[in-house]
């Protein structure tokens, strides 16, 4: 497996990718905390990217409603934790399935029903706004008044209940992060890799020779909602407070998906990139206006917007296909 | 509850949906012809309202007189914007055209907030607070005369659509791409003219949606959903499915909020979608696509 | 839409010397308040305050509001001898994961003392940070319980909780229909299903039997936040029979609900709000004569008060045709306190910052109640609510009758009559 997971692989792409890591690993000890707080929040996009680019990517789905899987992770291990005391680690085990179902039921009805294309994102936009009102309403999680996680003492870190600095959800995420990319790795270069690309390509020819497209399509769906899921959880744990307005809302769903559409879709590394561009991008916009004493609340906006669209018209296959070729990369798959 | 109320409700139900329908109209224009996923179009709508907002505030002319310049201006908006913009990417991927609109709507959002601020703003005409008696019924008469003007431009559209050549041409694009080509229909040129007619749509409905709510800059985003909610229920490259899908998604709302509780009616109208993207994908009244 | 303003008229002098000083007698010494002293705070560095808002997203409007008070806060504040500050803006952007980044930024950047941010969610995350940070936060407003339920050391609290803001309106509408000798035998609750509408919704379950009031609620109806249309509302409202209408909505769903209120003919006894948006500006100028008539009962200001002259006058002078309103008042006032913990502290460390916060005592202050004072959890709970009501476009305070100055006009005058 570990030779799987290399193969393949330009010896400059694993120098620079060992690089990064090290700085990453090494960060806490190199910035600020405010930087540090960037950093987590660049790794909890990369995450959530990588997991959405599983059901777009490779399997070809369209989702815009995947806050309903970080909703659905984070509410299942706050509950469990607020009202029973119950620790996260064991709370995935009741939040993981419950993403899966929904993610289940979508791809059931979708797949089972051939709705696809614009009608799939429409789907999926649906339950996760029928989920945004009905957790509205759902008092046992505090309804839209929200749910609130009692913050103990931050001098100690408890990584069993999720309580601790800023640091340790650092590490956290960047496991994550690198768990989901090797996670990636390891089924690109599979079997199951080549079944994706297969359908990607032409569904009706894959189903042609023999490949069970259901099955594979749902198996992307259930992986990429389970995965969000655990994104949930985090949230959940750091922020520590939940609104269904909030958490469920489509521009969280949107937010979710420009990382990997700009860094490059059914890419190893464009949500990576792409989030770290995304981040880059809006604090550095933040820092130029403000030293140019531009205050006017939306600006920052219209100019990340104008580079959206530059990136969109230029780069239609992401930026990291463009930095791959710049960096002598090739990856083997597009 | 006394049985005026259900009447009362189900008749503002369907006046507002007339109006949503004819918002659906100008997506179900642009989606069933140029197949482009128009995630702007809550936007643009959100811009005819404020070009109404400051006619009034000038010059005191009333939305519903305005409606047509107002259409005219969001035509222009939207020929240009499919000239340039959009159209290398009719052929690309979903996604890619979503990101663009999204990035489109984006900017769209933000000048809007930094030039009006982000306070609710609205448009007060002296019959804004009229209602009619009819019998005993309560009939609000923004929403009649809203709603009759949306009539009005569908019965308009319908006409141009069926009566003139260059609406047979554009379904002719709709109903066959490579056909149309073959017979030498400048197809360019008809989708940028399509995207403008369905600005125009939506401007107009706009016009007369400010009569009835307030505007502000991140309005856009739920009339998105709406419109594609209703021109997926009602039938994609039908247009009366698109009124027929507005007025139905108006009553249900509306008959939701009366019989359950009124913040979760929009669940019925998500529901009502899941069960016809099951069930009946082509919508209503939508011919099922080969 | 303004631009950044960064008050900083710090004088400078031998900082220095003088701070090490002064941080070295400690906390017990300064707050002796000896003259000496205290001259020496005055010509001291000024205080960096970060000021953390919602300018942008969803609550703009009200953000931008509360930087209102932000505004007009350093010239009565040099009025009051207080220390200057230095302000610091920042925009929490409507969002949580903005909010704890900004935080962190602006202390980052040398804040020593935090303020904002409106909304519960983002005041919680910020909390969380200056918690962790040891630096002092003074909420503004945010009517959220849990965020003083934390054992926080460095987190307060100047407004009230929506238990406290619910307490109150019951009071004051008994002290109403005590004096006009009428009240209402049924009302008709709309609330809006968002954090606040809901909280009250809840809270009222719980505090409202204990004040025994004389009317029944007949029908509970939560309404989407996002409602584009409220006719449904208002006919269901209307058919329960109710003689008067009890409410929590923004602004943008008053507008509405009045209008509709209009088109069904339904005049109401009263309007009973307590929550936002019956009294705000845009309500008053939208409505014209339609807007008269509404109660709100909500977090407000004494207009007695010598202070809340001077804030009227600095506010009509800076904004003429703007009310002076909530956000003003508990914006100005979380400045306020961090004036005047500064000038007893006479330090910039944080940890003598908040506790000279904690025992702050300020009895000439704007908002209704006995003063700012802050308890063990840090939550001023002496404040108390008012009862205003809308008059000729402009707002006059019901009740309770020491901060009040003018009489309750009851009941409604129909809308049908208003010419």
């Amino acid at each position: 497996m570990i030779g799987q997971l290399f193969e393949g692989v330009p010896a400059r792409a694993l120098v620079l990718g060992g690089l990064l890591l090290g700085v990453l690993v090494a960060a806490p000890f190199l910035v600020n905390d405010y930087l540090l707080t960037v950093l987590i929040i660049i790794l909890y996009y990369a995450y959530t990217g990588q997991a959405w680019n599983i059901m777009m990517g490779f399997a070809g789905q369209l989702s815009l409603g995947h806050a309903l899987y970080v909703g659905l992770g984070a509410y299942t291990t706050a509950a469990l934790y607020v009202h029973f005391g119950v620790s996260p680690w064991i709370g995935i085990l009741a939040a993981i399935p419950i993403a899966i179902i929904g993610g289940a039921i979508i791809g059931f009805l979708a797949f089972r029903f051939r709705v696809g294309g614009v009608y799939f994102a429409i789907l999926t936009i649906a339950f996760a706004e029928f989920a945004r009102v009905g957790f509205d309403h759902f008092s046992w999680v505090g309804g839209s008044s929200g749910f609130f996680l009692p913050v103990a003492n931050y001098s100690v870190s408890d990584l069993w209940n999720l309580r601790g600095k800023p640091m340790m959800f650092y590490y956290l995420i960047l496991t994550m992060t690198v768990g989901a990319f090797v996670i990636c790795r390891l089924l690109l270069t599979g079997r199951i890799g080549y079944f994706w690309l297969a359908i990607r390509e032409d569904e009706e020819a894959a189903r042609a020779i023999g490949i069970d497209t259901f099955r594979y399509k749902m198996f992307a769906v259930i992986l990429s909602a389970g995965m969000t899921s655990l994104a949930g959880v985090f949230f959940a744990f750091f922020y520590n407070n939940l609104f269904p307005e909030q958490v469920f809302h489509i521009s969280r769903s949107i937010e979710l998906i420009l990382a990997p559409i700009i860094g490059g879709i059914g890419t190893l590394f464009g949500p990576v990139l792409g989030a770290f561009l995304l981040t880059g991008l809006s604090e550095s916009m933040h820092a130029i206006l403000y030293k140019f004493g531009v205050d006017i609340p939306g600006v920052k906006q219209v100019f990340y917007g104008l580079c959206l669209l530059f990136v969109v018209i230029v780069l239609p296959h992401g930026v990291w296909p463009w930095v791959a070729r710049v960096l002598g990369i090739r990856e083997r798959r597009s | 509850m006394p049985a005026e109320i259900y009447l009362n409700v189900a008749i503002s139900g369907i006046l507002t949906g007339l109006v949503y329908g004819l918002m659906a109209l100008g997506l179900s224009v642009i989606f069933g012809v140029i197949r482009i996923v128009n995630f702007a179009h809550g936007e643009m709508m959100t811009i005819g309202m404020y070009i109404a907002i400051v006619i009034f505030s000038a010059f005191k002319l009333d939305p519903l007189v305005m409606m047509v310049p107002i259409a005219a201006v969001l035509f222009v908006f939207g020929y240009a914007l499919q000239a340039s913009l959009i159209n290398p990417f009719i052929n690309r991927p979903e996604h890619s055209q979503f990101m663009l609109l999204v990035a489109i709507a984006l900017i769209m959002v933000n000048v809007l907030l930094i030039i009006f601020g982000p306070d609710a703003k609205n448009v007060q005409t002296s019959y804004a607070f009229d209602s009619f008696l009819v019998g005993s019924l309560i009939v609000d008469a923004t929403k009649v005369y809203a709603g009759g003007a949306a009539v009005l431009v569908s019965a308009i559209l319908f006409a141009f659509f069926r009566f003139t050549y260059i609406g047979q041409a554009i379904r002719a694009c709709a109903d066959n791409y490579v056909g149309a080509l073959v017979v030498g229909l400048d197809v360019k040129r008809l989708y940028a003219l399509t995207f403008g007619i369905g600005a125009a749509c939506v401007g107009a409905a706009g016009a007369m949606l400010v009569l009835i709510i307030d505007v502000t800059p991140a309005l856009g985003p739920a009339y998105t959903l709406l419109a594609f909610i209703i021109v997926i229920t009602g039938g994609l490259g039908s247009m009366p499915g698109a009124l027929l899908g507005g007025i139905l998604i108006g009553f249900t709302e509306a008959m939701a909020g009366l019989l359950f509780t009124p913040s979760a009616k929009s669940m019925f109208a998500f529901a009502l979608l899941v069960l016809v993207l099951l069930f009946r994908p082509q919508g209503i009244m939508g011919k099922r696509t080969t | 839409m303004t631009k950044t303003t960064r008050t900083d008229l710090a004088r400078k002098g031998p900082r220095v010397t003088r701070r090490a000083f002064t941080a070295g007698a400690g906390a017990t010494a300064l707050l002796a308040g000896t003259a000496p002293f205290n001259i020496i705070q005055a010509q001291g560095a000024a205080l960096k305050v970060g000021v953390l808002l919602p300018r942008s997203g969803a609550q703009a409007g009200i953000g931008q509001d509360c930087q209102r008070g932000v505004q007009v806060a350093a010239g009565i504040l040099k009025d009051l001898g207080l220390p200057n500050l230095q302000i610091m803006n920042a925009d929490t952007e409507t969002n949580v994961e903005v909010a704890r980044a900004q935080a962190e930024k602006l202390i980052n950047e040398g804040a020593q003392l935090l303020i904002g941010a409106f909304d519960s969610g983002q005041s919680t995350a910020i909390a969380q940070v200056a918690e962790q940070k040891g630096i002092p936060y003074v909420i503004n407003i945010a009517a959220a319980p849990p965020i003083t339920e934390q054992g926080y050391k460095f987190v307060f609290r100047n407004f009230p909780v929506a238990g406290t803001i619910l307490a109150d309106a019951f009071a004051n509408q008994k002290e109403i229909f005590a004096a006009t000798g009428s009240a209402p035998k049924s009302v008709a609750f709309l609330h809006c299903n968002d954090t606040f509408g809901t909280a009250m919704k809840n809270g009222i379950g719980a505090v409202m039997p204990k004040f025994d009031m004389p009317y029944k609620i007949a029908e509970t109806i939560s309404y989407d936040p996002t409602a584009r249309d409220l006719s449904v509302e208002i006919a269901k409202a209307k058919a329960t029979g109710a003689d008067a209408l009890l409410v929590v909505s923004r602004l943008n769903d008053a507008i509405l609900l009045t209008r509709e209120l209009v088109k069904q003919r339904w005049s109401p006894m009263a309007i009973l709000s307590m929550g936002p948006g019956w009294y705000e500006d845009q309500y008053l100028k939208t409505l014209g004569k339609l807007g008269d008539g509404p109660l709100s009962f909500v977090p407000w200001y004494d207009p007695n008060k010598k202070l809340s002259k001077q804030l009227e006058a600095a506010v009509a002078k800076a904004f003429p045709g703007i009310n002076v309103n909530t956000n003003h008042v508990y914006t100005f006032e979380a400045l306020l306190v961090a004036a005047d913990a500064y000038k007893r502290a006479g330090s910039t460390n944080p940890t003598a910052l908040a506790d000279a916060i904690r025992k702050t005592d300020i009895k000439d202050n704007v908002s209704t109640g006995p003063g700012i004072q802050f308890n063990a959890k840090g939550q001023n709970d002496k404040l108390r609510n008012s009862a205003i009501q809308n008059r000729g476009g402009k707002l006059v305070t019901v009740a309770p009758k020491e901060a009040s100055n003018a009489k309750v006009e009851w009941p409604m005058k129909p809308y049908d009559k208003r010419g």
